[in-house]
C-alpha cells in the first residue's frame, strides 16, 4: 500500500478549479518530487494534500485511509508534516521555541526530538534562544524543517523549500532532504529546481494546467528528452 | 518637604493606581487581539460584569473576609474570576464564535463587540441599579497614614487597603503572565499563534483552543481590573465603560499584540493622566521667592482640569497613531 496516494484530485479556491484531475502515489521510503510552470498547480497540490484546500472530486489517500478535507492538525496527528513556503518560522519566538511548538502534540517527546534536531542542524543549536525571525533565509529554512521533523512525521510536505536561498544553502537542504528520507520518513515536495529535485527524486511529476504530464521515476523524466524540451529548459 | 509628600500622594500613588488598572486592561485587549485580530470594546464591560459578580458574592456571604482579615471583595475574587471567564468563553460561543466561521472582516467583529457592550451593560444595570454602590459591604475600608521622620512634614503618605491590594496583584498578574507565556506549553502556543496562525494549525495546535485560553486570562483578568477598580472608588454600572479609551490607547501606545508593551503603555497613559491633571503650582512654591511674580502668583499650574482628564489619552492615542502606529513596542496596527 502507498503511503500517500492521490486519485484524481480536483480542487480549487472559491469556485475556480486550479487542479484538474491529479494522480500521484508515493511509498513511505520515497522522495516524490512536483515540478512545473508556473501556475500548474504544484503548491495547490500539496496545499490540497495537507487539507487547506478543498478537494472537490477525487481522493487523497494516507496509507489506504482517505484524509482529504481533513483539517491540518487532524492530519498532524496522523503522521503529517508541512513547510509551508513562506511565513514557515513563527519570527518572535525563539528558535528553540519553534522546535517546541513543532512537538505541541506530542510534549512528551520533546527533549529527545530537540537533541535530534540540534544533532541534526546544529547552527540551530547556538542560536536556540535567538528568536526565529532574526536569522537568515536559510538558517529559517533549518527551523521549518526542524519544527515539522519534531513531530516524527511519516511524510514530510515541503512547499518549494530552496526558493530564494544561495546555492550553497541550496545544496544543504537537498542533501537534508535526502538524510531526512534515508531515516525513513516519506518526502513529497516542489520544487523550482527541476533538475536538482528530480536528481534526488524516486518520483517524478510534471504537472501542468492542473493535471499530470509526465509521471515516471527522477531518473527517467530527467532523461527524456521531452520532459527537457518543455520543462527543464533544454 | 509637604509638597513632595503631596506629589507623592497625588502623582505617585494616584498615577499606579491609574497606571494599574490600565495596564490589567489593556493586557487583556491587546491578547484578545493578538489572538482573534479585533479590537474587543466589550472588555471593559467584561470588567464591570466581573466587579459586579464581586457585589453579589459580597452581599450574599459579607462576613467572609473578616475571618482572613482581607476585604470580603478580594475573597470573592478568585470566584468572580470565574465566573467572567466563563461569561467571556459563553460570549465567544454565542456571537464571535459564529461571525468568525462566516469569516468576517475585523471590522464585522467590532461592531458585534460593541453590541455585546451595550448588552452587557444593560444587564447590569438592570440587576444593579443605575446608582454607586460600595463593595465594602459592612466594612470598613483601610487607610494608612504613614507619616515621613522629617521635621517640618506635617503631611502623611496616605494609601489605602484596596491600593496596596491592587499592586500586589498587578505585580503578580505581570509575573503570572509571563512565566505562562515563556514557560507553559499552552502560553508558548499562545504567542505562535499571534505569530503565525497557519504555521500554528499545520504544526497541529487546535486554535479553538487557544481561542478559549484567550477568553479565560481576557475574562479573569478583566474581573481583576474591574473589581480593584471598584474597590478604590465605588461600583459603578458605567465605570469601566469610561475607561475604554484609555485602556485602548494603553494597548495601542504599547504596540498591539504585546502583553509587555500593553503594561508599559497602561502605566505611560495613568502618569500621563496623572501628571497632566496635577497642579505644578504646589511644587512651585517653597521657590516662592526666586520666582517671577505671575509664576508665583499662579493658583493653579495643571495642565488640564480634572474634569477634562479624558483629553489625555485621546491626545496620546492620537499621537501614536499619527507619529508611532507600531506603538512603543513595534506591535500591529489595528
Amino acid at each position: 500500500m502507498p503511503l500517500l496516494e492521490a486519485r484524481d484530485v480536483h480542487g480549487g479556491y472559491g469556485g475556480m478549479n486550479i487542479l484538474n484531475g491529479v494522480n500521484m502515489a508515493i511509498e513511505a521510503d520515497e522522495i516524490g518530487v512536483i515540478v512545473g510552470p508556473n501556475g500548474a498547480g504544484k503548491s495547490t497540490m500539496l496545499k490540497a494534500v495537507f487539507g487547506l484546500l478543498t478537494v472537490s472530486q477525487g481522493e487523497i489517500l494516507l496509507r489506504g485511509e482517505p484524509i482529504h478535507n481533513l483539517p491540518p492538525n487532524k492530519l498532524v496527528q496522523k503522521g503529517m508534516g508541512f513547510i509551508p513556503q513562506e511565513k514557515n518560522v513563527f519570527p518572535s519566538l525563539s528558535v528553540k521555541e519553534n522546535l517546541e511548538m513543532g512537538a505541541f502534540l506530542k510534549p512528551q517527546n520533546t527533549r529527545r526530538m530537540l537533541k535530534q534536531v540540534y544533532d541534526f542542524f546544529p547552527p540551530l543549536y547556538d542560536k536556540r534562544h535567538q528568536p526565529a525571525g532574526e536569522l537568515s533565509g536559510g538558517q529559517r529554512q533549518m527551523v521549518a524543517m526542524g519544527r515539522a521533523l519534531m513531530a516524527e512525521p511519516e511524510l514530510l510536505l515541503l512547499d518549494e523549500p530552496t526558493a530564494g536561498l544561495s546555492p550553497l544553502y541550496m545544496n544543504e537542504i537537498f542533501e537534508r532532504v535526502k538524510e531526512i528520507n534515508a531515516a525513513g520518513v516519506g518526502i513529497l515536495m516542489v520544487e523550482q529546481n527541476a533538475k536538482q529535485a528530480l536528481a534526488i527524486a524516486d518520483k517524478g511529476f510534471v504537472l501542468a494546467a492542473g493535471q499530470n504530464r509526465f509521471t515516471d521515476t527522477g531518473a527517467a523524466l530527467l532523461a527524456d528528452p521531452e520532459v527537457a524540451r518543455s520543462f527543464l529548459g533544454g | 518637604m509637604n509638597e513632595l509628600v503631596f506629589f507623592i500622594n497625588n502623582v505617585v500613588i494616584a498615577g499606579s493606581v491609574t497606571g494599574s488598572i490600565y495596564a490589567i486592561g489593556a493586557v487583556g485587549v491587546t491578547l484578545v487581539f493578538s489572538i482573534m485580530r479585533f479590537a474587543h470594546f466589550a472588555h471593559a464591560d467584561m470588567m464591570t460584569f466581573g466587579a459586579f459578580m464581586v457585589l453579589l458574592l459580597t452581599a450574599a456571604f459579607p462576613g467572609v473576609g473578616a475571618a482572613v482579615g482581607l476585604p470580603t471583595a478580594i475573597v470573592m475574587l478568585p470566584l468572580a474570576m470565574v465566573l467572567t471567564a466563563l461569561l467571556a468563553v459563553g460570549i465567544d460561543k454565542a456571537f464571535y464564535k459564529p461571525l468568525r466561521a462566516h469569516g468576517v472582516k475585523p471590522i464585522v467583529m467590532v461592531i458585534g463587540s460593541l453590541g455585546v457592550t451595550l448588552m452587557l451593560q444593560g444587564l447590569i444595570r438592570l440587576f444593579a441599579g443605575t446608582s454607586g454602590q460600595s463593595l465594602y459591604i459592612g466594612e470598613r475600608k483601610e487607610i494608612f497614614r504613614l507619616a515621613l521622620p522629617f521635621e517640618g512634614v506635617r503631611a502623611p503618605i496616605v494609601i489605602t487597603e484596596p491600593q496596596i491590594i491592587l499592586f500586589v496583584l498587578t505585580f503578580a498578574c505581570v509575573v503570572g503572565l509571563h512565566l505562562f507565556l515563556n514557560r507553559s506549553r499552552l502560553g508558548k502556543a499562545m504567542r505562535a499563534m499571534s505569530d503565525n496562525p497557519d504555521l500554528a494549525r499545520a504544526s497541529g495546535i487546535n486554535t479553538n483552543t487557544i481561542v478559549a485560553v484567550t477568553w479565560v486570562i481576557a475574562g479573569g483578568l478583566a474581573a481583576i481590573a474591574g473589581t480593584l477598580l471598584s474597590l478604590d472608588v465605588t461600583f459603578k454600572p458605567d465605570l469601566s465603560f469610561f475607561l475604554l479609551l484609555p485602556i485602548f490607547a494603553a494597548a495601542i501606545v504599547g504596540g498591539v499584540g504585546h502583553p509587555y508593551g500593553a503594561i508599559a503603555g497602561g502605566f505611560v497613559v495613568g502618569f500621563a493622566e496623572t501628571l497632566a491633571v496635577f497642579n505644578w503650582a504646589v511644587l512651585l512654591r517653597p521657590f516662592r521667592d526666586s520666582l517671577p511674580e505671575w509664576l508665583a502668583q499662579a493658583g493653579n499650574l495643571a495642565f488640564v482640569g480634572t474634569e477634562y482628564k479624558i483629553v489625555v489619552p485621546f491626545f496620546i492615542l492620537v499621537a501614536i497613531l499619527v507619529w508611532r502606529p507600531t506603538g512603543l513596542f513595534k506591535g500591529k496596527v489595528i
